[in-house]
């Protein structure tokens, strides 16, 4: 146990590194490099230029810079934005808890949803709503996220007026309930594509466990086919899902810079694009190394996890 | 069926197009609906545009924001009064072209590296494949956007930003595949031959795992295309005037209570691009599975 713990923990780190030098990679591609933003100034002229150059320490070769940057990024110290000259890593942080918040929620109702759809469809294989629901999951694994988002803002906020168009609560307002009432469009929107996901794996994960030796022995004995269900069926099907889980992280988030979008919600994705608008670099590659870390910590929790709940791997 | 029945279809000599994988293809009604669907949106996007009575960037400022089905302007105008079925199916020219160009890049790439990680194995294999799963840490969008924003977009560009996150999988899928036929018999056999390792990587391996492969780049061409129109939704893909699938809904959110047209043909368009391949991509992926043949 301690052994895989290490292992896998090893493996992160080395991961991290390799993500810190893509990071850098492209960070360096912007013609001029990160002196872009200068180079269009008006009167800037290459002896300007040059000094800058060596005042941000850019004359150095790459490795030497490369370790430079890293270092500070470990240390916390991720640059400070264009725009407001505020640290990256606070402006971050702000934003942070609106993204978490509307992965959380979504995640919820991908997972509730989904494992009822896939259970569903492998206990009833091959019935109508077993292929029903085989061919929705492949259209709305089609069907890009604003584009659905601006469809249910048409329907829901627009014509029936039930729900607000965007933003996170009413000025004014913010209690639980108004933040709820924000809440449900975006999320049920981000939370489509990994209904679709989540339930075409629970399916084969079902269809996997049904078979099995210790379920018809669970039958055999008499025990209610709903306890079979939910400690035995489910109990089973649901440990791989939490693997998945970590593996759809990334396009989780990246669903979620778009519904944020769509949906002005004040979180990591609206950052982004905003610091995009105005070319607020040291935000844009904070935060683009911000979502490889969360990835990269939410697969070594979803492993954790999964060592913990399994005793086959706790045990060993 | 058996393993020699197997065998001997194998080296049959009949026609390719009245094989059992081609046969079984055919057969899947979902794979022929998007086969037919794709056929008739390329014949569109090619043909269409020299039919329709309206030029793609013919601006008429006083037939702005006309309704579907005005006059001749089946989808309605745009906010500069232009053709929306005449930009459709140019935008579709754009978004097809770059998905598939996008598809064959990243596949070609994708495929040798997979091979290469694969057949040599170890070390060298060990790191390509490291620096997929690094590469697969960020989310693509997130990776897309920043690359777009400090390189000038344009559509060769987006194409190539496009094709470089999006070859992990198929690199991850093809390694996956030669690691298990890396010790087969006809690879042993081959080496024993001494043939080279490219011989052997590219002649004996490949062939072996085109599978695979088929299957995953007609999922890549569906992904390539919603990442087009993401990227350009979000005004740093395919650059106004040339019109995209993605850029056409780019300015479609402001006017989504007076002109809902704006937003919603283009977007069904993509849907309905994007879902066909994955039809297809499915059919096919029945249909080259040999396991479903012995069932």
């Amino acid at each position: 146990m301690l052994r895989y713990l290490l292992g896998r923990f090893w493996q992160s780190l080395i991961l991290l590194l390799l993500v810190s030098m893509i990071g850098f990679a492209v960070l360096n591609l912007a013609p001029g490099g990160p002196l872009s933003q200068f180079s269009l100034t008006p009167g800037m002229t290459q002896a300007d230029l040059d000094r800058i150059a060596s005042q941000m320490g850019l004359d150095r070769p790459l490795p030497v810079q490369y370790i430079d940057w890293l270092g500070h990024l470990l240390r916390g110290d991720w640059g400070r934005s264009f725009r407001d000259g505020r640290a990256v890593l606070d402006i971050i942080w702000e934003h942070l808890l609106a993204t978490m918040l509307l992965m959380g929620v979504s995640t919820a109702i991908a997972i509730f949803v989904g494992t009822l759809i896939g259970v569903l469809g492998a206990l009833k294989r091959y019935s109508i709503f077993d292929y029903a629901a085989t061919v929705g999951a492949m259209v709305a694994l089609s069907i890009p996220t604003f584009w659905f988002g601006l469809i249910a803002i048409y329907i829901f906020s627009l014509r029936l007026r039930w729900l607000p168009a965007g933003n996170m609560y009413t000025i004014g307002d913010g209690s639980l309930g108004d933040y709820a009432v924000h809440l449900i469009m975006p999320s049920i929107v981000l939370a489509l594509v990994n209904i679709a996901v989540w339930s075409r794996y629970m399916r084969t994960a079902t269809l996997d466990v049904i078979n099995q030796d210790f379920v018809r022995t669970a039958r055999a004995k008499g025990l209610r086919p709903r306890r079979v269900l939910v400690r035995h069926i489910l109990g089973n099907a649901l440990l791989p899902m939490i693997t998945l889980l970590g593996l759809q992280l990334p396009t989780i988030l990246g669903g979620a810079l778009v519904t944020e979008t769509v949906f002005t919600w004040p979180g990591m994705g609206r950052l982004f694009l905003d610091s995009l608008g105005y070319s607020d670099y040291p935000v844009v590659m904070g935060l683009l190394m911000m979502s490889a870390v969360l990835v990269l910590v939410g697969n070594l929790a979803a492993d954790l996890t999964v060592a913990f709940v399994d005793p086959r791997i706790r045990l060993s | 069926m058996s393993q020699s029945e197997l065998l001997v279809s194998a080296r049959s000599t009949q026609p390719w197009w009245r094989s059992r994988t081609v046969r079984r293809f055919a057969r899947h009604r979902l794979a022929m609906f998007g086969l037919a669907m794709i056929i008739i949106l390329v014949l569109a996007c090619v043909i269409g545009p020299f039919l329709l009575p309206f030029d793609d960037l013919y601006i008429d400022l006083r037939g702005r924001f006309s309704p579907p089905f005005t006059g001749y302007h089946f989808f309605g105008t745009d906010p500069l009064g232009r053709d929306i079925a005449a930009r459709l199916l140019m935008a579709g020219r754009i978004s097809l072209l770059v998905g598939f160009a996008a598809m064959l890049l990243s596949t070609v790439f994708g495929t040798v590296l997979g091979i290469a990680a694969g057949y040599f194995g170890g070390r060298i294999g060990t790191v390509l494949m490291r620096f997929v799963d690094a590469m697969l840490s960020f989310p693509n969008i997130f990776l897309l956007l920043a690359m777009a924003a400090f390189i000038k977009p344009s559509p060769i560009m987006i194409t190539l930003i496009i094709a470089a996150t999006s070859w992990m999988e198929i690199a991850r899928i093809v390694e996956a595949e030669v690691r298990s036929l890396r010790e087969r018999d006809f690879v042993v056999a081959a080496r024993m031959l001494g043939l080279s390792n490219s011989h052997i990587m590219f002649r004996e391996l490949l062939p072996n795992a085109i599978g695979p492969i088929i299957v995953a780049a007609t999922l890549t061409v569906a992904r390539a295309i919603l990442l087009e129109a993401y990227v350009s939704f979000l005004g740093y893909g395919i650059q106004p005037p040339l019109p995209s699938w993605g850029n056409m809904l780019n300015g479609a959110q402001q006017y989504l209570d007076s002109a809902p047209w704006l937003a919603i043909v283009p977007g069904a368009a993509i849907t309905l691009a994007v879902t066909s391949f994955n039809f297809i991509g499915d059919g096919l992926r029945d249909a080259l599975d040999a396991r479903s043949d012995m069932l």
